[in-house]
């Protein structure tokens, strides 16, 4: 574990660069992450986002199938907002733990 | 998984099923789908029994045998006598479990489960010498299939540096 300073806030980051205190996540932190994965983020993006915040504190295991059934995009969507790993780089962004599940 | 500094990162996926069996059909979907969610280029091919998974017909009823199967076991875990599993209506009640156990995972029945690796860029092609031998047509089959080919279009699908084929 590791400290880095993320758009003027110091967070705890693991070895991958994923978050691993959710609470230290701000709009600008997700903003400067998205940007390493080359992603401009939209109002879209943060309602992905802030959806997966809210389904990663409520503790349940969080899938592309559950994301797609969320309203707020379907599966394809997800893949046009978050390129080449959709559910691991949208989590990174969103400052929550990288996904395990395998679907 | 981080991969190694002097390791190359897997490009492509070319995943070949041969078998209808849940457990089978279900492997390459997974894998399929775990390539796209990667990043990974993931093309299928389909062929022999394994036809019955993008058969629209057959694809939502698949399998999983209850004979002959030694991995087989009751619910509280003593093994699954293969003569009870050859009574009528046990191989399609225990598959019938099985698909929900594995909804519970939010792993989607088959046609959810080839939207999602075709909404993510994967590939799904059949087997023309399987088409031909089960006499099936590209109607026959789910709109999720680009094409039938050969597997001598299939291999030359598989071009490229960090390509693997896997067959299951």
């Amino acid at each position: 574990m590791a400290t880095k300073n993320i758009a003027g806030v110091n967070v705890d980051v693991n070895e991958e660069g994923y978050l691993t205190d959710p609470s230290q996540w701000t709009k600008e932190v997700a903003a400067e992450i998205a940007k390493e994965e080359g992603i401009e983020l939209t109002d879209k993006h943060f309602e992905v986002l802030n959806y997966l915040r809210d389904e990663n504190e409520k503790g349940n295991v969080l899938t592309i199938r559950k994301v797609g059934k969320s309203g707020i995009t379907d599966i394809k969507g997800l893949y046009t907002l978050f390129p080449g790993g959709p559910l691991k780089k949208s989590s990174k962004i969103a400052g929550i733990p990288k996904p395990t599940s395998c679907v | 998984m981080n991969i190694k500094q002097d390791e190359h990162p897997l490009k492509k996926v070319c995943i070949i099923c041969a078998k209808g069996a849940i457990e089978d059909v279900y492997a390459t979907l997974v894998m399929a789908n775990g390539a796209v969610m990667e990043g990974i280029e993931a093309k299928v091919f389909f062929t022999f029994f394994g036809m019955d998974a993008i058969t629209k017909k057959q694809m939502n009823k698949l399998h999983t045998s209850t004979v002959g199967n030694p991995a087989m076991r009751m619910p509280g875990g003593l093994p699954f006598p293969s003569l009870l599993g050859a009574l009528p209506g046990v191989e399609a009640g225990v598959s019938a479990m099985m698909m929900k156990q594995m909804d519970a995972l939010d792993m989607p029945p088959v046609d959810e489960f080839l939207d999602m690796i075709t909404a993510g860029g994967g590939e799904i092609y059949a087997c023309k010498l399987a088409a031909d031998m089960f006499k099936l047509e590209k109607e026959d089959l789910t709109d999720h299939v680009i094409d039938i080919i050969t597997i001598g279009e299939f291999y030359a699908l598989a071009g490229g540096q960090n390509t693997q084929i896997i067959f299951t």
